[in-house]
């Protein structure tokens, strides 16, 4: 069995995965850590499309 | 810090924290269950195992320690096996069952290689963090 997952499903996986470690293992209370894996997965995801948008700009 | 939170932590039992960090590094998540914290011990487990699950279903090649190539190689080699490494009894059961893909061209086996380091990496975060809970410096 294989799965093959194209560049933008592989960066969301990723950010998923790392935003919930992220919030995790900081801040001390839950409501806190949703917060923050929250806010993290937000940073990702603009990350990506900020990155991608400016990738496809300097390639025309 | 709030007095029930500092006196609920004060009441906890004392846990060794070299057998936290032993556990945490084994089987992701078992840091936080040794300490009583289940629901994050089960968060950690299963984002950990699905992680890697996703770079062995990529078909994401281990990195093997090498001493051939370059220094920079070498240095990539031993970081990506240490990555591979933290991921304890995943890692391990992984290459029993013979897992050992080819490292082949294509970006989906590249980054089948690289979910399973980030795997490990986020493991060592969590082993970061039943450490830190083990001695107390947070709840």
């Amino acid at each position: 069995m294989q799965i093959h997952l194209d560049h933008f499903e592989v960066a969301v996986l990723f950010a998923l995965f790392s935003s919930i470690v992220l919030g995790l293992v900081t801040k001390r209370t839950d409501r806190e850590r949703l917060r923050y894996g929250l806010q993290c997965f937000g940073y990702f995801m603009v990350a990506l499309f900020g990155i991608g948008w400016f990738m496809r700009l300097l390639h025309g | 810090m709030p007095a029930a939170t500092a006196s609920a932590s004060a009441s906890a039992p004392v846990r060794s924290p070299i057998l936290t960090i032993l556990l945490a590094w084994l089987i992701p998540g078992a840091g936080h269950l040794f300490l009583g914290r289940r629901g994050r011990a089960a968060i950690a487990f299963v984002t950990i195992a699905v992680a890697f699950a996703i770079g062995l279903l990529m078909r994401g090649p281990m990195f093997q320690l090498s001493a051939n190539g370059d220094l920079l190689s070498r240095l990539i080699q031993f970081g990506g096996f240490l990555g591979d490494l933290a991921t304890g009894v995943l890692y391990f059961a992984a290459v029993w069952f013979g897992y050992a893909p080819p490292d082949g061209a294509g970006h989906a086996a590249d980054y089948g290689s690289k979910f399973i380091v980030a795997a490990g990496l986020l493991n060592i975060l969590a082993i970061v963090d039943a450490y830190e809970i083990a001695t107390r410096q947070k709840d």
